[in-house]
């Protein structure tokens, strides 16, 4: 029996304090009737004796301290799954708005998950070819892994995402079932819409479930907007067997949604007022990427965050770093060269790489090209300032030699632009036709043999 | 004994009727019993830290203490196993509930079946105190697990078995001194938040030997030593504690995977198993105790894993073994503490921090050392302790750095710049220190003999002129040096390239015997000698940077351990000659 109570003592948003209950437990979800018929959904935060100190999913404005009921439902926040939510559009809470008809659920899943158990997880290792030379020949990424952009605002990080959920495939393995999860946090219609749009023109609408909270949405409801997106995701892929590639957009929103609800709670903040507990806040979301032993699916996250400032020592930037697998770097001055897509490839990582890339999945000698490339583009990118500082004429023949390399680099293997799709073979071609502008005697970092193999000749 | 809950709050409840409970005993919460633990007590009302998710649980639910603090179980079991942040297997949880760890579930640490055959090593009437060894059992191929009698205890050997046991059988009865009789089993349990006694401690004499050039030569730790591995994001904090872990020269290795990824923990799961040991030839994993608290995993039991971890290995250091507990990382730790420290409400230090957070650490990397074991026989152990520390922004001036810093003796510092160079492992030789070297002095002299520290010190200097020499290079161009300064430039980019630089990910170069890398320091050192002659003689260094063995050189580092002896010397005999050459056609000019 579930009681009704019109015993709300008071709210600040996004908090309300409700007396004289009983039987209530932490987590559980809420629902407040307002008089005029609407309902809106709650948390419970904070539990005492029989005080419940909730948080509202939504604006807390209309709220009638009297005449306002509210229930408490028994259980935490769940969204309904079933098969039928591909090619579907949901709010961020999971309420259909496409104009469809409410999804009937196979399932009611608790939108918190549960921790993976570290001994059940399987390690990504299967290569995804994105098309693009940062990513494939430089910070390979695999299945199951969580690798985020981390961009600044301005920078076209949404074309670069749009590009690897278009072009992304499993190199042999084309029969798999793939589904992409999109989660709009606090991001403006027109950025939603040119996602909604690539993926309509690619025809990847219909194996795709979008989760929309725009920036005139209430914030708090971005808390809840990523854990739907991940719900969904995990049942796709641990119940249907498919293959999710999960983009989350904008974390920086999510994190300020996070640290104004720390705020109204009083919590004692952490760094620039975000919350000490936001990297395991984040890491619950981030760690729901993965494989599991024994079963055929996945979830490939990338998360996408504009760094403050463009500061990469930010709080959301730095946690996020600490937690996912890598990152790729967007840079502004790159952009500003005409370079695209403007991946700032030194700093980038991906920390997967080694298990995903060599004999039987990309190519024997991608490694020590990998290495050789960062190298060089980094030597290159020294003799370049020592240039701008002292002029050309103070360096060395091996220095100009890495300069040109630095620059014929970032023309020809980073700016391939939004449209091209290259192969890991061209890729790697590429890497080499690049470092035969470089002495063999440099070349340390590759086995003789492999030079002898794959370095174009010279004719 | 039974209290009920009157707040929840997260991972923290307040219970009332708790009057009989101890500070710090385990209790059992709410229907699922959830395992907490008793972090303050006021009246009969109790602070209970939950270490697992507290969702659904209300005012009413009932609470049980079971009367003792946070324990262990110890005895055979413990290695190749994997377990929470509070010594739930979690292989085991994984047959019980799936993919995901389900609230409530329980499974003893070790396992209750399976039998091990004890021999026993003390007869009917012997004498025994806490800490003698009664028996062994042969737990893995690599490690031979000795059987103590519980640090309380001492007596007459009554009884004593021989065969196959499980660990709750008695294998041994003992006469207490007052005449109570006492049954033995193979588990002890520990609190976890009590270090484990011995006889005395000494101060390490040995360098741990991790084959890991830039650490064993340049900054060594000692074994029963402590260190710091501190480093922004990206920088190859996991990668370089995993090599640590990997090539130690140790017997027992605990590696704690405290807030960290999901995925690393499958990595060491996946890999060491298939790893083989440089000295005993065996698989690695069959050394090895993992704990995983990953970072999705509740945030309270995160807190206790790193206990877990280090009176896991005490254990072991008490069987008169050398001990690594390789924590990653201590700063997710600290995050727990200050998290759980929040919602007590207590007064914060430093950026929300409880003020205890140094003393706490302290209190951790303290329970590192070498001592002689209880049990009488004089037996020696060491416990060394390495954390990784995860600064925000890689800045070292937060609360948790530079706690650490105050205690550890090693520090290897990583750095961003390194590691975007693709200079593996990023442990930066101008910011890094070691406290051991007149520790270890000794020990070295008498192995390495004394040219060993004297190369040390050479190579420590040429880099510290390197940094020197880089800053008026980038002012004035590398044309206004002398051939001498050019020379410390060309040896030092040699040092950096083909000594410090290590790859982790190829076979051949993932491990170096210390050996190995004293001859490699010498060749290097020697080209830096000739050329030095010959410049002094009038020879241009462009012609010498020139010769075929500059790049034999660059390859040295992944000569195979069998053949380097040989190679090394060809090498230095071949580049004498090239320089002679050299500098002789220089002559007639």
């Amino acid at each position: 029996m579930i009681k009704e109570y019109k015993t709300i003592k008071e709210i600040a948003s996004p908090l309300m304090v409700v007396n004289n209950v009983s039987g209530v437990t932490y987590d559980e979800l809420a629902e407040i009737m307002l008089p005029d018929g609407s309902v809106r959904r709650c948390k419970v935060l904070e539990v005492e004796g029989d005080k419940a100190v909730v948080q509202l999913f939504e604006s807390a404005a209309g709220i009638n301290l009297s005449q306002s009921k509210v229930r408490f439902l028994g259980h935490p926040l769940q969204l309904a799954v079933s098969p039928d939510i591909l090619g579907r559009v949901f709010s961020g809470m999971g309420v259909p708005i496409d104009g469809g008809p409410e999804i009937l659920a196979q399932e009611y899943n608790d939108i918190n998950g549960l921790p993976m158990n570290p001994a059940a997880r399987d390690y990504p290792n299967e290569f995804i070819q994105t098309g693009i030379s940062t990513i494939d020949g430089l910070n390979t990424l695999v299945r199951g892994q969580k690798l985020p952009i981390f961009s600044c605002s301005g920078l076209p990080h949404s074309q670069l995402a749009a590009q690897i959920a278009r072009q992304a495939r499993v190199l042999g393995d084309d029969s798999a079932k793939f589904a992409v999860v999109f989660a709009a946090i606090g991001i403006t219609f027109e950025e939603s819409e040119y996602f909604v749009q690539e993926f309509r023109r690619t025809g990847a609408i219909d194996r795709t479930v979008l989760f929309i909270n725009l920036a005139d949405n209430p914030a708090i409801e971005r808390i809840a907007t990523p854990r739907m997106a991940l719900t969904a995701a995990e049942y796709l892929a641990f119940e249907m067997d498919m293959h999710v590639l999960v983009i989350l957009t904008d974390i920086t929103n999510y994190a300020e949604a996070l640290r104004e609800i720390s705020a109204a709670k009083k919590e004692v903040p952490g760094r620039r007022g975000y919350p000490g507990y936001m990297y395991t806040d984040l890491a619950t979301l981030y760690e729901r990427a993965g494989r599991r032993v024994d079963q055929p699916g996945s979830i490939t996250m990338i998360p996408i965050l504009t760094m403050p400032e463009d500061d990469k020592t930010h709080p959301i930037p730095d946690l996020t770093g600490y937690i996912t697998e890598g990152q790729i770097i967007l840079s502004r001055d790159l952009f500003r060269k005409g370079v695209n897509p403007p991946v700032d490839v030194l700093p980038s990582l991906s920390r997967l790489k080694d298990k995903g890339i060599g004999v039987g999945k990309t190519r024997e000698d991608h490694a020590n090209t990998m290495n050789q490339l960062f190298a060089a583009y980094s030597t290159g990118k020294e003799a370049k300032e020592l240039a701008t500082i002292l002029g050309e004429s103070a360096l060395s023949p091996t220095d100009l030699l890495f300069a040109k390399f630095a620059d014929e680099f970032e023309k020809r293997y980073v700016s391939q632009g939004y449209d091209e799709n290259r192969s890991i073979e061209e890729t790697l071609d590429l890497g080499w036709q690049l470092l035969s502008i470089l002495p063999r005697s440099e070349l340390k970092r590759i086995k003789v043999e492999f030079i002898d193999k794959y370095m174009p000749k010279s004719e | 004994m039974s209290g009920r809950i009157v707040k929840v709050s997260g991972p923290l409840i307040v219970a009332e009727g708790m009057s009989d409970a101890n500070l710090s005993d385990v209790v059992r919460v709410g229907p699922q019993h959830l395992t907490g633990e008793i972090l303050t007590m006021s009246g009969d009302l109790a602070s209970i830290q939950v270490y697992e998710e507290t969702s659904g649980l209300g005012p009413g639910a009932e609470v049980e203490t079971t009367g003792y603090p946070l324990s262990v179980e110890l005895g055979p079991g413990l290695l190749e196993n994997i377990y929470d942040g509070i010594q739930r297997p979690l292989e085991e949880l994984r047959r019980i509930s799936g993919h995901t760890i389900q609230r409530g579930v329980f499974a003893p640490a070790l396992d209750r079946e399976k039998k091990w055959e004890f021999k026993p090593s003390v007869s009917v009437g012997d004498e025994v105190v806490g800490g003698s060894v009664i028996g062994t059992v042969q737990e893995t191929t690599a490690v031979l697990h000795k059987i103590m009698i519980p640090p309380i205890f001492s007596g007459t050997v009554r009884s004593i078995e021989s065969g196959e046991f499980t660990v709750e059988d008695t294998v041994c009865t003992i006469e207490l001194p007052d005449g109570t009789i006492r049954e033995i089993n193979m588990i002890q349990r520990w609190p976890v938040r009590v270090s484990r006694p011995y006889i005395a401690k000494f101060t390490p004499s040995a360098p741990l030997c991790s084959g890991q050039r830039v650490i064993d030569t340049l900054f060594p730790i000692a074994k029963g030593g402590t260190a710091a591995v501190p480093g922004p994001f990206g920088s190859g904090k996991t990668v370089v504690q995993h090599q640590l872990a990997k090539w130690s020269d140790v017997d027992i290795v605990v590696y704690i995977g405290c807030g960290e990824r999901g995925n690393e923990m499958t990595d060491v799961l996946n890999e060491f198993p298939e790893l083989k040991d440089p000295r005993s030839g065996e698989s690695l994993m069959k050394r090895t105790v993992l704990i995983a608290n990953t970072s999705d995993m509740p945030v309270a039991a995160r807190e206790a894993s790193i206990y877990t971890g280090i009176t896991i290995a005490e254990y072991f250091r008490d069987m008169g073994y050398d001990v690594a507990v390789i924590a990653d990382s201590t700063s997710r730790w600290a995050e727990a503490l200050r998290e759980m420290s929040g919602r007590l409400e207590e007064m914060p230090g430093e950026e929300g921090y409880p003020a205890y957070l140094a003393s706490r650490l302290a209190q951790f990397y303290e329970r590192a050392g070498c001592v002689e074991c209880l049990g009488g026989d004089g037996r020696r152990g060491s416990l060394t302790a390495i954390g990784a520390v995860s600064p925000p922004g890689g800045d070292t001036s937060e609360p948790v750095s530079q706690a650490t810093m105050r205690i550890v003796k090693v520090f290897w510092g990583l750095d961003a710049s390194l590691a975007y160079a693709r200079h593996f492992p990023a442990i930066n030789w101008l910011t890094s220190y070691t406290l051991y070297q007149d520790t270890l002095k000794p020990w070295y002299d008498k192995n390495f003999g004394p040219s060993f520290l004297k190369n040390r010190e050479r190579m420590m200097s040429l880099l510290q002129s390197e940094a020197e020499l880089q800053e008026i290079v980038k002012l004035v161009g590398q044309d206004a040096l002398s051939q001498a300064d050019r020379l410390t430039l060309e040896t030092s980019k040699m040092l950096r390239e083909d000594f410090l630089q290590q790859n982790a990910f190829v076979d051949l170069d993932s491990y170096t015997s210390y050996g190995k890398q004293m001859d490699l320091l010498a060749l290097i050192l020697k080209y830096n000698d000739l050329c030095k002659d010959a410049i002094d003689n009038g020879t241009n260094l462009d012609q010498l940077t020139d010769i075929p063995s500059r790049e034999r050189i660059g390859r040295a580092k992944m000569i195979p351990p069998e053949e380097y002896k040989a190679a090394y010397e060809s090498i230095a005999k071949d580049m004498a000659r090239e320089i002679a050459e050299i500098s002789g056609g220089g002559d007639e000019e």
